[in-house]
């Protein structure tokens, strides 16, 4: 520590005033702060009194995700070798997931990079968070090049047009997905994808899907019951797989308080309301559709609910700000995930569309709570 | 050609372009940039509708009563845009085909509309001519150079001559895919945005 500390100390003079490189002072800086707390003190208000910062919040979702990082890993090489030994199964899927964290994390952090040198601004800490819930998103399957695109797409149009980090309206790994997905849908949907080493599986989301007038439950059958859906050992982007791995992190995070359990709590909610709805009303009219037939625990562990009601969703950024606003706003996502998963045939996932449909309305949302806050308030004093 | 007759040419090229500054007829931008074939095309039947609906007006600028002036103005440019319509379909049937609505939907293209009220209603047949062909090119330029970016990415092709070698295509053995995202119309508004990004940074101009 003291070494590092010394060799950052040496090189600050190229980085301050005058210095031969204090263009990239905000590299500087980022690799200071990342490491130290910061020596500097707020110069005006509003003083809030805290232990933790943008940084530390930012490290704290870093780790609550490793959970499913891992397993995420590990099951990418459980299907490249699926006889092997637990431990040989992780290293075997260290070739797949790594490239694709590593280009997100440099493709990212160039973006990010020449944004904070043009703006003359310190680099922002979002991308920290960013730059691996993009791999975690993503099939384990897909192509370098298109992870390099989507990173960008969603580094610059997602984050930094709106002005960057804490500005934008959409979570901007979110909007990498989406962009892949409508970029090039062949490459994130559909029963080719998860084609490791040859053997192409169905997602179960796609399993549930595939013949009309059955239950959805029946065609999962035997292939994918629920406790393997729940631990994880099923095809699906990196990170999103098990939801047990998915449940360690979100405990973590709601411990720290970082993660604001009235999302989550709004988002469970409103999928559980959702789903038992779309379940009688599939009953009533006798649907041929499949998915208006699948329980509410069954929504929950398969595709991206669970990654996205704890990771996604919970964006401090993006989501609603005020408590009551919370609670609306995890619902909407609930209650759209579930409806564009049952109701709509072309996409078979919903939680991305459910977040960035709610990402866009939680303005709304904050502004009518503030007003129905104010309107309480005059009456009061009326009175 | 002198100062004057310059400036009106080139200010709705770039300072006051209708489509990137006065963010006007945006639907046929989005809609008819999925093919450069098309773009031009579509630039070209407008072209032709401001100049002569500029001209036209102009010509009767001091006989139209000023209290149904935009009855007289939209009569004129339907008039042109049914003959337009009628040309794209005598002579390039296939390309008014995929243009469908849309040129007749020039008639309701808020550029022609706002140069006969703004410019031609003013001035003499010569300036309202220049304007129209000044506001034209900036309306084509951003048109082809949206649909230049579409084609290119979405289809691989420019003027339906292909582009990129078909060998690095992925069904060809290689790894590249064409960007669907091109061929919809978010993507001409991603596109369209990136163009006012640029021009606005170039320009410096801040809206207000």
């Amino acid at each position: 520590m003291k070494f590092l500390r010394n060799l950052l100390d040496k090189v600050e003079p190229n980085f301050v005033g005058n210095g031969k490189y204090a263009k990239f002072y905000p590299l500087y800086e980022m690799v200071d702060t990342f490491l130290f707390t910061t020596a500097d003190k707020t110069e005006n208000g509003p003083y809030i009194r805290d232990a933790v910062d943008l940084k530390r919040v930012m490290s704290f979702v870093v780790l609550a995700m490793l959970p499913a990082l891992f397993f995420g890993i590990f099951n990418v090489g459980r299907q490249v070798n699926p006889d092997a030994p637990i431990i040989d199964m992780f290293f075997s899927g260290l070739p797949v997931v790594l490239p694709i964290i590593l280009v997100s994390y440099v493709v990212g952090g160039f973006w990010e990079m020449l944004f904070s040198v043009v703006r003359k601004h310190e680099i922002n800490e979002g991308f920290l968070v960013t730059g691996i819930l993009i791999p975690l998103v993503m099939p384990p399957t897909i192509p370098l090049w298109m992870v390099a695109i989507a990173t960008s797409f969603g580094v610059v149009i997602g984050k930094e047009i709106f002005g960057g980090t804490g500005y934008n309206i959409f979570n901007p790994a979110l909007v990498a997905r989406a962009f892949i997905f409508f970029a090039y849908p062949g490459a994130i949907s559909g029963d080719k994808v998860w084609t490791v080493n040859g053997v192409s599986q169905a997602t179960p989301l796609l399993q549930a899907v595939s013949q009309q007038g059955s239950r959805a439950v029946e065609l999962l059958g035997d292939k994918f019951t629920w406790w393997d859906m729940f631990y994880g050992f099923i095809p699906g982007s990196i990170g999103e797989t098990s939801t047990l791995a998915i449940l360690i992190g979100a405990i973590f995070l709601l411990i720290t308080r970082i993660g604001n359990w009235r999302i989550m709590a709004g988002t469970l909610l409103g999928m559980v309301l959702t789903a038992k709805l779309a379940n009688y009303f599939g009953e009533a009219v006798s649907s041929s559709n499949s998915m208006l037939s699948l329980p509410a625990e069954y929504h929950l562990v398969m595709g991206g609910f669970a990654f996205g009601l704890v990771f996604m969703a919970t964006d401090p950024v993006s989501a609603a700000q005020t408590d009551r606003g919370r609670w609306i706003y995890g619902f909407l996502i609930g209650f759209m995930c579930v409806v564009i998963r049952a109701i709509n045939p072309a996409y078979p996932e919903g939680m991305m569309m459910a977040i960035l449909f709610a990402n866009a309305f939680s303005p709304l949302i904050d502004y009518f709570v503030m007003k129905s806050h104010i309107k309480k308030r005059l009456k009061r004093f009326a009175a | 050609m002198n100062k004057n007759i310059k400036a009106i040419i080139s200010d709705p090229m770039v300072d006051n372009n209708p489509i990137t500054k006065q963010v006007l007829g945006i639907c046929s931008a989005l809609a008819v940039t999925v093919k450069m074939e098309q773009a031009v095309v579509m630039s070209l039947a407008l072209a032709f509708v401001l100049v002569c609906s500029n001209i036209i007006i102009s010509l009767l600028r001091k006989s139209i009563p000023g209290k149904i002036r935009i009855i007289v103005q939209l009569t004129v440019i339907a008039s042109l845009v049914i003959l337009i319509d009628e040309l794209l379909k005598a002579y390039l049937y296939d390309i008014s085909k995929q243009l469908s609505v849309f040129v007749a939907l020039i008639i309701t293209n808020c550029i022609i509309m706002g140069r006969a009220e703004a410019f031609a209603m003013q001035n003499n047949i010569k300036d309202a001519m220049y304007d129209g062909l000044g506001n034209a090119a900036g309306y084509g330029s951003v048109l082809i150079i949206v649909s230049i970016f579409r084609e290119l990415l979405g289809s691989g092709t420019l003027f339906n001559y292909s582009v990129i070698p078909s060998s690095i295509y992925l069904e060809n053995g290689g790894w590249y895919v064409n960007n669907g995202l091109m061929l919809l119309a978010p993507g001409a508004f991603i596109i369209l945005g990136l163009i006012v990004w640029a021009q606005r940074s170039y320009t410096k101009y801040v809206e207000d």
